[in-house]
């Protein structure tokens, strides 16, 4: 990716040639491997303050995978992540805590992610508990009332449970749980997915307005590439664990040059039925191969209608190519409208 | 922003009724203990079993509530007399009053269904926790030993055990009962906390940078309690059999101790001239075994939200 | 395909005969469900109207929990009840009250007339059959087929959907094909014997983009070569855009407006369906606040009286918070919507 200056702070994560293989065994008392789910292999990303990179890709793309990976919650097999200029595989257990502080994540069930017998108040101070440096602990019902309150519930409510909240509201709660120690980054994976459409507007205007406030930088996942675009300033485009494409939103949306984005984008239906028959729709034939055997060269090769020899023999790597200005990974990598691909 | 907190605070009455709604939905958990409780009281079939095992506790725990005899007062004229005013359970073959014998043969019963009970909950309950949560070669080891002890018989197992120590007082039973009971409540501990383990919760818990065990108490082990509960209702009322089927054999309790499964030994064989000697002891035991899994059942099906 | 004749018994003979032809398709009139609960009666459908056209595409486009799973399940008589009941209404199939027959009647114009897509097709399909066997079992029960004629059928039916290699895969189990395929096969099980009506409840929603697309363009092509009338169950507005003829969107149990598919997208009669509508993201408007629809949806219990959608409407006037609640009033000849300030609305 390239370094050109932009209207963001510094970068503050930085990923390079991150990769996740899980293995695959056979037998239970003597385990053998044999083979291993590539869910991501190499994906470099950069995210600058104040920044949004949105995260798009088919489902079993490595989204998630790539969004554990960040917040700690898997080692990586290879590659490495950089918070703020530290390379965190290198940062010492010690300090881990208070460098991890800075980068927390947001869920996608609003139903599961909340421990259903611990009160709101209990839910949204844990973050205190396991980090008692940060609030003394005094000004630690204050500070979780004034959390409650930024994300627009009711600061009364401390004592409720979870379910005694809608799907939105407790997204709220997550989303108040993921700023309560200040971090800088804040990974959603599929933040407003389960969420109904008339609420969904709701939980994004929050983020939007959280980020202006605070400066925060988001990776923002999911599926819906209307409200990618409408929330990313920026946009990775993953197939097989791989990002094929990147660049900013209007790049990404007008300009986007790999099959792969061209046809993910084709396929979203358009909200307006007097475009109906006039787009020009790409439907890919086949399914996605699979991550524990991904095809030689590009891995997109086995759906893409521009394929040629060379495809199965070199993997194109993600760079900038002749006649369009962002990153594309496809050997012939060409710039199609896509009509009012996604309003 | 202007309008996000007013439609915050506007959902004020909905949310109220929101979480009647939500309980179909979402299968609000932390109603689930609140709404067992509701559902038990109406059921009939709890409600008596715990009036009986109530009854049966208190005969353990105060024992002078209930008689005033001393069981150990014996004339031996009065032996194998049917129940009569005064004595509504009549004589054993020593002349004893056999209701007082009852009634004190309920503590030694009791005790060992509870030690050994306390005892499972603790042992399974950590090493079920354990594999679990570590997976890997500790999952490995002690699920092989899991294994192992399920293959062993369990009279076979307690008898030999049994034999060997020579010692036959609470301490062994309870012992040996614990020794060849843990295995079934590691089995659902450790399938309990499997499931918790990947729980959205538990993730968010572990990205905010939470312990193992701030995880393992505060996140897990309450979605194990449930089933443990369950069953060890029902392991309780299978020790007080275990110890009356023990006893029987030979290598249980032994005289003078009281309990129910030596005043059912010990009146085998005057069943035909004086059967009250049998019927009053086993129709205790029994009722005390079946009230424990009765209750385990009426638990079971209360805290299984799909069977609302 | 050939249709080969269903074996006829003379209580089909005379259900045939009830059959009005000229009568549409599907009416749903006044359709009431209630489901009964610990915290009272759940009011699921109040008051459902719609009329499906042959060869039509409707839409039913609503939130969750708005009902329309439950319609459908009204339709093809496959409720749980209890707790459900229905209170109210009637559930026209060619003029014929198919809340009125016989089990066995109910039964026949589910294999026969109507059938039914399922939003999870893994859990639909039997794991341990083969597709082949589960296609084919329909045509030897239904059809009296042979276990041969039935296979061949299966094979002819998973080409149709559009399955690469139907001749091998007809033996291969469910768990083997992916999403998007084991919904084909649903397809395919759904138009077997050829119905006239296909209900399709959210037959896209847990498939990625690119493959809802293959199977919403397969949806449609079959839809137009059968001739079928097509009832689409969705909460997503594009796919709507690009498929329906008509639809009516669903608020708290009730149809709320419905409408030709042009007509709504361009001048939505409802404060409900404009907010929905308001409340996708646009490229024109990034960089601004999402438009917001207020409140949370009703709590069926407990919905709201009047208009049900008063708490969170920004229309609302005295008059819409006491009953009775808006009736249907006719906006344009096709078109009606449930509000009384559907002129303000449409002019806005
Ligand atoms: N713990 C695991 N063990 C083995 N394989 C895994 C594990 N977690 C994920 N995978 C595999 O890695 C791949 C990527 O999964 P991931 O969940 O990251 O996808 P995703 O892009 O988030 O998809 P979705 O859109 O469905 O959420 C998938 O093939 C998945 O099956
Ligand atoms: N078996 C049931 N018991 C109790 N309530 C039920 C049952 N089935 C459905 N309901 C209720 O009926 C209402 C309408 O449900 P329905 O499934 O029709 O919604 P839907 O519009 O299909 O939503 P979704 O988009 O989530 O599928 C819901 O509030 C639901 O809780
Ligand atoms: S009837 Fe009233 S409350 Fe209902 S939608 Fe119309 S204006 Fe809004
Ligand atoms: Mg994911
Ligand atoms: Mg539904």
């Amino acid at each position: 990716m390239t370094d050109t200056p932009s209207k963001f702070g510094e970068v503050v994560l930085e990923t390079k040639d991150l990769r996740k293989h899980y293995p695959l065994t056979q037998g239970i008392v003597f385990k053998k491997q044999v083979g291993a789910v590539r869910a991501v292999d190499g994906v470099n990303i950069q995210l600058r303050r104040g920044e949004t990179l949105g995260v798009v890709g088919e489902s079993g793309c490595g989204k998630s995978t790539l969004a554990r990976l960040l917040v700690g919650l898997e080692q990586p097999t290879d590659g490495s992540i950089m918070l703020k200029g530290k390379d965190l595989s290198k940062v010492s257990s010690r300090d881990m805590r208070s460098v991890r502080r800075n980068i927390q994540m947001v869920m996608q069930d609003p139903y599961t992610s909340l421990n259903p017998r611990m009160t709101v108040g209990d839910i949204i101070g844990e973050p205190f508990d396991i980090h008692p440096e940060v609030v003394p602990k005094k000004g630690r019902i204050a500070r979780v009332r004034e959390l409650i309150d930024l994300v627009g519930l009711n600061a009364d409510h401390i004592n409720r449970y979870p379910h005694q909240f809608s799907g939105g509201q407790r997204q709220r709660i997550g989303i108040a749980r993921a700023l309560a120690l200040n971090p800088e980054i804040i990974v959603a994976d599929e933040p407003v997915s389960a969420l109904d459409v008339s609420i969904q507007a709701q939980v994004v205007n929050l983020l939007e307005r959280l980020q202006d406030e605070f400066g925060l930088a988001y990776i923002f996942i999911a599926h819906d590439l209307s409200v990618v675009r409408h929330i990313a300033d920026r946009v990775a485009v993953m197939y097989l664990g791989k990002v094929v494409e990147t660049g900013n939103e209007d790049e990404i949306y007008e300009h986007t040059t790999h099959p792969y984005s061209q046809a993910l984008l084709s396929a979203v239906p358009v909200p307006d039925p007097a475009l109906r028959g006039l787009r020009d729709q790409i439907i890919l034939e086949g399914d996605v191969p699979s991550p524990a055997n991904p095809p030689s060269g590009c891995r997109f090769r086995t759906r893409c209608w521009k394929a040629q020899e060379i495809c199965a023999q070199e993997e194109p790597p993600l760079m900038v190519r002749p006649g369009s200005e962002h990153p594309s990974a496809c050997h012939f990598a060409e710039e199609r409208q896509v009509v009012g691909a996604v309003s | 922003m202007s309008d996000l907190i007013p439609s915050a605070t506007s959902d004020e009455p909905a949310l109220q009724s929101s979480s009647s709604e939500g309980a179909g939905a979402t299968g609000g958990t932390a109603s689930l203990w609140s709404d067992a409780r509701k559902q038990l009281i109406r059921n009939p079939i709890f409600v008596i079993s715990s009036l009986y095992i109530l009854v049966v506790s208190s005969m353990a725990l105060f024992p002078g509530l209930w008689t005033d005899q001393d069981p150990r007062n014996c004339i031996i004229s009065q032996s194998r007399k049917p129940p009569q005013d005064g004595h509504p359970f009549g004589f054993n073959i020593l002349g004893c009053d056999y209701y007082s014998h009852a009634i004190y043969g309920a503590q030694p019963s009791l005790s060992i269904a509870i030690g050994a009970t306390v005892g499972i909950v603790l042992i399974g309950g950590t090493l079920g926790l354990l594999a679990g949560f570590y997976g890997g070669w500790v999952d490995t080891i002690i699920s092989r030993v899991v294994d192992i002890f399920l293959s062993l018989p369990f009279l076979l197992g307690a008898l030999v055990f049994l034999t060997v120590v020579k010692v036959q007082n609470i301490l062994t039973i309870t012992m040996v009962l614990v020794i060849l009971g843990w295995t079934t409540i590691a089995r659902v501990m450790r399938g309990a906390v499997l499931s918790a383990k990947n729980l959205d919760y538990v993730l968010a818990a572990r990205s905010l940078g939470a312990g193992n065990l701030r995880i393992m108490l505060r996140h897990i082990l309450p979605n194990a309690i449930a089933p443990v509960t369950v069953l060890a209702t029902i392991a309780l009322g299978s020790f007080v059999a275990a110890e009356a089927t023990l006893t029987f054999l030979g290598v249980g309790l032994q005289p003078p101790e009281e309990s129910w499964g030596i005043m059912i030994t010990d009146h085998q064989v005057y069943f035909l001239e004086a059967p009250w000697l049998l019927i009053f002891p086993t129709t205790l035991l029994i009722g005390t075994v079946l009230s424990f899994i009765l209750m385990g059942d009426a638990l079971r099906d209360a805290l299984d939200p799909k069977m609302r | 395909m050939t249709t080969e004749a269903p074996v006829k018994s003379p209580s089909t003979a005379r259900f045939l005969s009830q059959l009005d032809m000229t009568a549409p398709p599907l009416e749903v009139r006044n359709l009431h469900v209630e489901f009964h609960t610990t915290s009272g009666e759940a009011h699921a459908v109040n008051g459902m109207n719609f009329v499906l056209s042959q060869g039509e595409t409707r839409a039913i486009l609503g939130e969750s929990g708005s009902g329309k799973s439950v319609t459908a399940q009204a339709i093809m008589g496959i409720l749980d009840s209890p707790p459900a009941k229905i209170t109210h209404g009637e559930i026209l199939y060619r003029g014929v009250d198919l809340l009125k027959l016989s089990d066995e009647d109910r039964r026949r114009v589910r294999a026969n007339h109507i059938a039914m897509i399922f939003q999870d097709a893994l859990s639909a399909l039997n794991p341990v059959f083969t597709v082949g066997f589960q296609l084919g079992e329909l045509f030897r029960k239904h059809r009296g087929m042979s276990r041969q004629a039935s296979k061949a059928k299966a094979i002819e039916l998973l080409d149709m959907v559009k399955i690469p290699a139907a001749k091998q895969r007809v033996n291969d189990f469910p768990h083997q094909f992916s999403g998007g395929m084991r919904q084909r096969v649903m397809i395919a099980m759904a138009l077997a014997l050829e119905p006239e009506i296909l209900i399709a409840d959210e037959p896209t929603t847990a498939l990625d983009v690119t493959v809802q697309a293959q199977v919403m363009g397969l949806l449609s092509e079959l839809q137009r070569e059968h001739n079928m009338s097509l009832i689409l169950i969705t909460h997503d507005m594009g796919v709507v855009a690009d498929v329906a003829d008509s639809i009516s969107v669903m608020y708290a149990g009730r149809v709320v407006e419905d409408a030709p598919v042009a007509d709504i997208y361009a001048r939505p009669a409802h404060p409900y369906t404009k907010a929905l509508l308001e409340s996708i993201p646009r490229v024109d408007l990034k960089g601004q606040e999402l438009a917001v629809i207020k409140g949370l949806p009703p709590v069926l219990t407990n919905i709201p009286p009047g208009c049900a959608f008063h708490p969170r409407c920004r229309y609302a006037k005295d008059n819409c918070k006491v009953p009775p609640e808006p009736p249907h009033y006719d906006v344009d000849v096709n078109r009606v919507a449930a509000c009384h300030y559907w002129r303000e609305v449409i002019e806005s």
